[in-house]
């Protein structure tokens, strides 16, 4: 089954890597959505089906901890895997983002394989016909 | 080894591996060096954010705008002949990176730092200027014949500057970074 996925980020040079990393990675994606903050992220996620959620955590309005506490507070968005892509690699913050519920966490720089690895148990592969 | 130059070898290892890891290119490091607040006259993009926390400071990046246009089309894999937003976008992003992984390196020495969101400025003939009288450590980069300049000054807080000064021919204004 194909996924959809958001992508939050306020930098739109992420988002566009992103989109295309998600892209080379061979998984089943149907549809990448984008956001620039928390509180956009949030408008898509009341507006579209979304199976997974990469979040930077630095973002202005509200920030990627705020937002995967918000989703994991929903009985209807609670169960939508969030992985954290951020600059942020001090322990605190991500003490605090796998207490708070993250899937996982990939430290920017980021390379393709990383967010390969990090997201193989959580999509299916595509199927090649 | 003392903090300077931690800070100047983080600056070096960060910068090497973002343009690694997100363009894919291998650039050339300078030695560091400790550099005075003095205002230089300025023509290109220069970016800027915030260090909080017991120390306190600012990160900054600039270059040319032949050389901001060629680090957006390399990381982006797009064209881009002249300074936009998206160029500007990508250089923000970029000292994000870099900062972000230096703040990350020192708060095994400094304790729990914090970031602002980046700030990026393009023109011609202006200045930068940290109140105080800050010291920056500096690093040069090289692609080929384009420089890249990481600078980062960082203070214990009580003696911090928290407000950058931006001025132009035409007029004066605060950039709080």
């Amino acid at each position: 089954m194909e996924s959809n996925v958001l992508v939050v980020d306020d930098s739109a040079a992420i988002r566009k890597i992103l989109q295309r990393v998600l892209r080379q990675t061979g998984m089943a994606i149907h549809t990448i959505h984008e956001a620039g903050d928390g509180q956009e992220a949030l408008v898509v996620l009341g507006a579209q089906k979304v199976d997974l959620v990469l979040s930077d955590i630095n973002m202005p309005k509200m920030d990627g901890l705020q937002l995967l506490a918000s989703i994991k507070a929903s009985a209807q968005w609670r169960q939508i895997p969030v992985v954290m892509i951020t600059t942020e690699g001090g322990e605190t913050k991500v003490s605090e983002a796998v207490k708070l519920g993250a899937a996982g966490y990939v430290r920017k720089p980021f390379t393709a394989d990383q967010i390969k690895e990090k997201l193989a148990g959580i999509l299916e592969p595509a199927v090649s016909l | 080894m003392n903090l300077t130059e931690i800070i100047a070898k983080s600056v070096t290892h960060s910068t090497l591996e973002v343009f690694s890891t997100m363009l894919g290119v291998d650039v050339a490091s300078g030695e560091g060096a400790v550099e005075t607040g003095m205002p230089e006259a300025r023509e290109g993009v220069v970016s800027f954010i915030g260090i909080a926390g017991a120390w306190a400071g600012t990160g900054s990046v600039s270059c040319s705008p032949a050389l901001a246009c060629r680090i957006c089309a390399q990381m982006l894999m797009c064209e881009a002949s002249a300074v936009n937003e998206e160029v500007l976008d990508t250089v923000a992003e970029l000292t994000n990176m870099i900062v972000g992984s230096v703040k990350t390196d020192l708060e095994q020495h400094l304790g729990p730092l914090g970031l602002s969101i980046p700030t990026v400025v393009y023109g011609r003939n202006f200045k930068t200027k940290s109140a105080g009288n800050t010291e920056w450590i500096v690093v040069r980069f090289q692609w080929d014949d384009e420089t890249l300049v990481v600078k980062l000054c960082l203070e214990p807080k009580e003696q911090a500057a928290h407000v950058m000064f931006h001025t132009s021919s035409m007029q004066s204004c605060t950039l709080e970074v």
